[in-house]
């Protein structure tokens, strides 16, 4: 009986290790699981995933219009004051006065990318970019606005 | 056809026909050792590059491809940062047994490369107790370890030393039954009677399941041997920062370094001259022309072709499998290996008396 027992333990041993070895034996002879890419120079063609969190931006349309109302909800949710909302108000045709932004300050530097912001905004008007080459000089330059110059907010988004 | 056996015979004629017999064989030492630490040192510099390129390829990298072509010259490069690096010794250190240490773990090296037969008729030293020179020789390289921790002055060190201590002595044990296994089969401990046993036919196909199971024990007992994972208790990085060459910088650590890489090529060269016919070519049966074809490929190339099978296998074990506990490890020696290679010596005995082997 012990014996039986001691020659399955060493069967069972000896089957898992070969298991572990046709893994890696699989991955030797296939280069094309390989998975390191050569970042400067495949600079062109690489492929970041789709939920790398790099920096906020604020996509615009075709006609210049983005979705951002103003609201302030991303500057409420964000921990450390990354973001912080200029407004102003708009007269509209009719008459009416309308709150709009004038600028959506974001400052890089002070950004840890917790994506607190992009799931506070109502309106979508603020995601994620992929790019992750900030570095720069100057500093200031890593204070930026995120509405483009002359931009205005998308009919029908309140 | 290229063989290593006529250029020594034409360098001996010519010696020894320009000069008189002492002088000659003063200069075939002399030349003797240069090739030694040469090929020590291109061995060092090819088996850490492989070393690094079989790892990134199991573990889905790309491994060193900056310096030369397919980073070629990675290791070259490193080897010349270690020359220029300042050898540390530490304050409290014993200072004659540190810088001992390394050049005795090497030295062990240089001496198990004695009776290797490298291609036909190609081998240093052809002693009649060839097996038993190698497996009491390589257990010396135990004592370079120990003295490098213990001279250290470094808990971390001492420990790892320990450890590859009590792995090497209890590992012995096992890989010599494995050898002795195929001593049993061939009757001699001659390593050129152990090659030429095997002309029709190498030890692990003709020596059934026992030779089979021997060579498994081999590689396992050997791979602890040589300190190498998973049985790389005596240098755990995670644990021990790196045992018993923790203090050990610039060319000491290098050598230390070279020597296991040595240790590994030495140690699978006996395995493929004992379970694979050293420089034998592969002969099947009666296929006469596939006989002369396998025979028209060089020895050496056989023999190299072999021993770096069995590296590439070591390699792939390392890189595989996960470090055992020291209490494991010793689990495995005294209660798995050992028992299982007394009863496999027991068999191999009574195929060998029997004649049952082909």
């Amino acid at each position: 009986m012990f014996l039986k027992e001691y020659l399955s333990d060493v069967a069972k041993g000896v089957s898992s290790l070969l298991k572990g070895m046709r893994k890696t034996g699989y991955y030797f002879t296939h280069p094309k699981e390989i998975i390191t890419e050569q970042y400067p120079d495949n600079r062109a063609t690489l492929l970041m995933s789709e939920r790398f969190k790099g920096e906020v931006v604020m996509p615009h349309d075709a006609n210049n219009e983005h979705a951002c109302t103003g609201c302030t909800a991303c500057e409420l949710a964000c921990p450390n004051g990354t973001i912080k909302v200029v407004t102003k108000f708009e007269v509209s045709p009719e008459g009416k006065k309308k709150k709009a932004i004038d600028a959506l300050v974001y400052r890089l530097e002070l950004c840890t990318m917790c994506n607190l912001c992009i799931v506070a905004c109502p309106s979508d008007a603020i995601k994620m970019a992929p790019n992750f080459e900030h570095s720069v000089f100057d500093r200031t330059k890593l204070t930026k606005i995120l509405n483009k110059p002359g931009s205005k907010i998308r009919e029908g988004i309140e | 056809m290229f063989s290593l056996e006529g250029i020594t015979t034409s360098v001996q004629d010519w010696l020894f026909m320009k000069f008189n017999p002492t002088m000659a064989l003063a200069m075939e030492c002399v030349i003797v050792i240069l090739l030694s630490i040469s090929l020590f040192a291109i061995l060092g510099l090819v088996l850490v590059l492989m070393e690094r390129k079989v790892a990134a390829h199991i573990q889905i990298r790309l491994g060193p491809n900056r310096v030369g072509p397919g980073g070629m010259f990675q290791t070259v490069a490193d080897t010349l940062k270690l020359i220029m690096k300042e050898g540390l010794v530490p304050d409290m250190a014993d200072k004659f047994l540190f810088n001992l240490a390394p050049f005795v773990v090497m030295m062990v090296g240089m001496l198990l490369l004695a009776p290797i037969a490298f291609a036909k008729n190609f081998q240093i030293w052809d002693i009649n107790i060839g097996v038993l020179y190698i497996s009491s020789v390589s257990s010396l390289s135990v004592i370079g370890i120990l003295m490098a921790g213990w001279a250290s002055n470094n808990k971390y060190s001492l420990l790892g030393a320990m450890r590859s201590g009590a792995q090497i002595v209890s590992y012995e044990l096992s890989a010599g039954f494995a050898v002795l296994t195929i001593v049993v089969l061939t009757g001699s401990l001659q390593l050129s009677d152990i090659i030429k046993a095997q002309e029709n036919g190498w030890w692990i196909f003709k020596g059934h399941i026992p030779a089979l199971i021997a060579f498994v024990l081999y590689i396992i007992a050997v791979t602890a041997e040589t300190n190498r994972a998973p049985f790389d208790l005596a240098e755990a990085e995670s644990e021990l920062t790196a045992g018993f060459h923790t203090e050990y910088s610039g060319m000491r650590f290098a050598l230390f370094f070279l020597a296991e890489y040595i240790n590994i090529f030495i140690v699978c060269a006996i395995g493929a001259t004992l379970f694979f016919g050293g420089w034998m070519p592969l002969h099947i049966g009666h296929w006469e022309s596939f006989n002369h074809i396998m025979d028209y490929i060089p020895s050496s190339v056989w023999f190299m072709g072999k021993t770096f099978f069995l590296i590439f296998l070591i390699m792939w074990f390392r890189w595989t499998f996960p470090r055992l506990r020291v209490d494991q490890l010793l689990n495995l020696e005294w209660k798995y290996l050992l028992p299982i290679s007394l009863f496999n010596l027991l068999l191999v005995a009574i195929i060998a008396i029997l004649g049952w082997h082909f």
